[in-house]
């Protein structure tokens, strides 16, 4: 028993790591209102200042500076500091605010190309250890990419790859830090070490041995770290300002080593709370510092920055690094997770103003209290900037200590970990059935050479069949290149922190992901229910459609259509399930696009529905836009019914409405909100953002984009800073459907 | 349990729930036609023929789609629990619902045998008997009184005010809980004396929960211009938040609860 632990209620967590049990033991739940809520201290007003300022700067410069020459790492940087008299949680990824780092083990190209994007040049020295000493990620997925891979790359079909960057969507738990110290952790990995020491050492125990010994390193990296920042963190932490800076320590040595993708927080509100509470409750801390530790753990969360280039950011909507965290949902045993701090967390977007980061993702359940249901709905309302996804339907599969990766993937934390595979482009791929594995753009021969349809009026069971095999071929693809890319990537490119803020054995999954569904659906439902011309061009390449009549669309609820969708769904996930994947990863798939729905369509041609090449997908499940004509909750039901369990890795929908469409008055859009929220949970969708605005607003923002420095939208799965996008976005986001009907 | 009894031998030929009406459209999310999260059923035809109507569409008698009730209940009953997690329900809009009252009737009954909350949105021009047909499976009535002055009431809407006091004042006397609604265009029904007698009028009546002062906007102006129907509103200006707090306030003057 460690001295810290002293008034905590004891369990299994104290004869072995088991966050979930020490918070079952000890949170307090919390039925209450907002009104507790305490507003920014002058200390935080002054921060978000200088931080908004550096952000400001950062803005009109692209980046505000970069490292040139130290490869990024746990220990790589000094410590770094905004205003150290001002700061209670501390910790920067460089030695300098919002400086970026570099972080060649993913590949060495992009943190060249990123750097000379923005008017730096990498130092010779950096850029001669990685291309003459020491391989990259990217590099090994090179040499052992197909030719076939390749195509399929260039051409589109499959895109957003992890292959030349890291893949992130891992979560270590970070709470770890705090509740045990890292000298118990790593004895812990050294007994799992010892554990590997068996008769056949076979590639699996070895490469576990390996990594397993790699934990061990960073997590004395770690311990040196904030040893810098002045703090002892090898032993538990003692206070709620420890736990906050123990958390945020194991976080950001996290983000000093890894660029991924996403690099989500967990589940740490509740778990936090239980500090707190200890806190208050011995007399040693106010409502006011207890929220000032919050406001500034998240200001932090607000400056995490990778080296990216350009591209990535155009494709991403400007600069995204899905520091999610979930925040609420209910336990096994009925109480809800609810606490001060849930609602701590949220109101840091009243005292520091809304924005995109960190991810703030509020897991609904009906049972959720009524009070924290009304608080969330308001703030929704008031930001736009927190989605919501479902409890009661997630629960059942992962327990009630899950949480939230980027956007929608649900993974349990510290005992489960997704190989990251982005997604193909599904529009695309009935495309190429058409025309026989033709990319409709370039005419290439991409998939194998099946006989393309030569009628001049499409048949759906034609279509269908030839869809069907073109999917088979390209799931085996695409799951044969994530086993090369996660192959790489263990081997090149570990996340050794991460990692070691996990069990031994860890549940993987492979996470593939689907892009353009309410395209195939509708272009299916056209072909079905009414007739559709084929346009070909001179090298009798179908490159454009004529409609006769109309045809159920995807976003009305109606089953002639929404059965397509489903079917699709299926399918695809039935075919990507035949294959075998790099360390026995159990396959699973999303429907997201992130904000990329906007590129995909540029590089797609025209397809059945009556789309125009270039013209955007819905973004991730949503349907296309102006094509539902039952109103919003109609829309969201086409969503809610598609099926989970072959889209465990999340079905993102993203719905706008200005505000009078919800209510007449605040109370009753407040309340309307609720319910709309209960309703779509109650049945069965996953995943929906919720954005309150005006249209007019958003044009407001196009044309003054210095008025609105903090106006946040949210997109498919995560939020984004409005006037960061590009203006092709930005119109995308006009356009999309508003419901505003009142 | 309603298919089952379709499929019964014994069943009369007559099957209510094989009714048909007209309908323009329908909404999924309807939140301000009555309280919280509504499926709305726009009719099809409205002997109305108002100025600043926004829903102009809806007025032709023809030009609806045929709609059994049966299937749109069957609709209706996807959207349960958003009515149920928002105290909400079914309204019936227009067009002028009461045109249509035997369907629009058994809708409603069927909704209220499903304990589905069931809002008759009408402007009141109706016959008697039609009108208590329907209300008997009306929870709530949302009334439009779009003037007191006679006169202007017939310059807004082409026909006679007599037919909507007259329900109105039933309303009260059966004790239907109803929302006054009032829209409110410049130069057309802000007359102060016009809005003292209205609210005096409502005042008289016992059943009113709400009167809703409804700010005329421009939203509907696109479908007139689709239609090629004269537009004589083109011109005119929303009311001015002054304006709007003036007219709420004299209905409050009169002890009304005004939205």
């Amino acid at each position: 028993m460690f001295k810290q632990w002293t008034d905590f209620q004891c369990g299994s967590w104290t004869q072995e790591v088991n966050v979930q049990d020490f918070i079952q033991k000890n949170y307090t739940p919390y039925l209450g209102d907002a009104t507790f809520l305490a507003a920014a201290s002058d200390r935080t007003k002054l921060l978000w200042d200088k931080v908004s300022f550096l952000m400001g700067l950062e803005r009109e410069q692209g980046i505000l500076d970069a490292d040139t020459q130290v490869p990024a790492g746990v220990t790589a940087h000094a410590p770094g500091y905004i205003a150290p008299e001002l700061e209670q949680i501390v910790g920067l990824q460089t030695d300098q605010p919002l400086k970026r780092a570099i972080m060649p083990l993913g590949g060495i190209r992009v943190v060249q190309k990123s750097l000379e994007a923005y008017g730096y040049e990498l130092n010779p020295d950096t850029l001669k250890t990685f291309t003459q000493y020491r391989k990259t990620h990217n590099d090994g997925v090179f040499d052992a990419y197909t030719q076939e891979m390749r195509l399929a790359r260039h051409s589109g079909i499959i895109t957003g790859l992890p292959d030349a960057y890291g893949r992130g969507r891992i979560i270590g738990d970070y709470r770890r830090v705090t509740l045990y110290g890292v000298t118990y952790l790593i004895t812990e990995k050294q007994q799992q070490l010892q554990s590997l020491e068996v008769d056949v050492m076979d590639e699996g125990v070895i490469q576990r041995r390996e990594e397993l010994s790699e934990q061990i390193r960073a997590l004395r990296e770690l311990q040196t770290m904030a040893t810098g920042y002045g703090f002892d963190i090898s032993q538990p932490a003692a206070t709620a300002q420890e736990a906050v800076q123990w958390t945020y320590f194991g976080y950001l040595g996290a983000i000093k080593e890894q660029n991924g993708a996403a690099m989500s927080l967990g589940r740490v509100s509740t778990f936090l709370d239980i500090y707190i509470q200890r806190d208050l409750s011995q007399g040693t801390l106010t409502e006011e510092q207890a929220q000032e530790l919050i406001d500034h753990f998240v200001m932090k969360l607000r400056m995490v920055r990778f080296l990216r280039t350009p591209a990535y950011n155009e494709l991403f909507s400007g600069d995204p690094v899905w520091v999610t965290e979930s925040i609420g949902g209910i336990g096994l045993d009925g109480r809800t997770l609810v606490t001060r701090s849930s609602f701590r967390f949220l109101h840091t977007l009243y005292n520091l103003g809304p924005a995109p980061e960190p991810n703030l993702t509020v897991l609904w359940s009906e049972k959720l209290p009524e009070n924290f249901k009304r608080f969330c709905a308001q703030v929704s309302i008031d930001t736009s900037s927190i989605q919501y996804e479902n409890d009661d339907l997630m629960r059942a599969e992962y327990g009630d200590d899950y949480g939230i990766a980027c956007c929608v993937s649900a993974m349990r934390i510290g005992k489960q970990m997704q190989f990251f595979g982005a997604r193909v482009n599904l529009a695309k791929a009935l495309l190429y059935a058409i025309n026989g594995g033709k990319d409709e753009k370039s005419g290439e021969q991409i998939a194998p050479a099946y006989a393309p349809i030569v009628g001049e009026v499409l048949d759906y069971d034609e279509v269908m069949a030839k869809f069907d095999v073109l999917m088979g071929w390209l799931a085996k693809l695409y799951v044969n290149t994530l086993n090369v890319i996660h192959y790489m990537h263990d081997k090149y490119c570990y996340e050794r922190l991460e990692m070691a803020l996990h069990d031994r054995d860890v549940y993987r999954t492979m996470a593939c992901g689907i892009a353009g569904l309410s395209v195939v659906a509708d272009s299916l439902s056209a072909i079905k229910h009414t007739e559709v011309k084929v346009i070909r061009n001179e090298a009798r390449l179908a490159v454009d459609y004529e409609l006769q009549g109309n045809y159920p669309a995807f976003g009305n609820n109606d089953d002639r259509v929404d059965s397509i969708a489903h079917d699709v769904v299926r399918r695809f996930m039935n075919h990507v399930r035949q294959h075998k994947t790099y360390r026995d990863a159990v396959p699973t798939q999303s429907i997201l696009t992130i904000t990329s729905n906007v590129v995909y369509g540029k590089k797609t041609g025209s397809t059945p529905d009556g789309r125009k090449a270039g013209e955007p997908f819905g973004p991730g499940a949503n349907p296309m836009h102006g094509r539902d004509t039952k109103g919003a909750i109609a829309s969201c039901e086409s969503v809610a019914q598609l099926p989970y369990q072959h889209a465990q890795d999340g079905i993102s929908y993203t719905f706008s409405i200005v505000p009078q469409a919800l209510g007449k008055v605040d109370t009753e859009q407040g309340h309307n909100l609720v319910g709309l929220l209960d309703g779509y949970f109650h049945n069965t969708g996953q995943h929906i953002n919720i954005n309150v605005l005006n249209r007019e607003t958003l044009l407001d923002a196009i044309d003054h984009p210095d008025k609105y420095p903090q106006l946040t939208i949210r997109v498919s799965g995560y939020a984004v800073n409005f006037i960061k996008l590009t203006r092709e976005q930005q119109m995308d986001v006009v356009n999309r459907t508003f419901h505003s009907h009142f | 349990m309603l298919t089952s009894s379709l499929s019964s031998p014994s069943r009369s030929i007559f099957d209510p729930l094989q009714l048909t009406g007209e309908i323009h459209s329908v909404e999924t999310c309807g939140s301000v036609d009555g309280p919280g999260l509504r499926f709305i059923i726009f009719t099809q035809g409205c002997p109305l023929r108002c100025l600043y109507c926004h829903n102009p569409d809806c007025r032709d008698h023809q030009g609806g789609q045929t709609t059994t009730v049966e299937a749109l209940i069957t609709d209706i009953q996807h959207y349960r629990s958003y009515m149920d997690a928002s105290g909400g329900g079914v309204t019936v809009s227009g067009g002028e619902p009461l045109l249509q009252p035997q369907f629009v009737a058994e809708l409603m009954h069927q909704c209220q045998t499903l304990g589905i909350h069931t809002a008759l949105d009408t402007s009141g021009y109706s016959d008697l008997a039609s009108a208590q047909q329907v209300l008997q499976y009306t929870d709530l009535v949302l009334l439009d009184l779009k003037s007191y002055d006679p006169q202007r009431f017939t310059q807004v809407t082409q026909v006679s005010r007599e037919p909507t006091f007259r329900l109105a004042r039933y309303l009260s006397e059966i004790g239907k809980p109803t929302w006054i609604r009032f829209v409110l265009v410049p130069n057309l029904t802000d007359n102060v004396e016009n809005v003292a007698n209205l609210a005096q009028f409502v005042a008289t009546l016992t059943n009113i929960e709400w009167v809703e002062v409804l700010p005329f906007h421009q939203m509907g102006a696109y479908k007139w211009e689709q239609l090629g129907y004269d537009y004589r509103l083109q011109e005119t200006q929303p009311p001015s938040p002054e304006l709007v707090a003036r007219v709420c306030q004299q209905f409050r003057d009169y002890g009304l609860s005004v939205r």
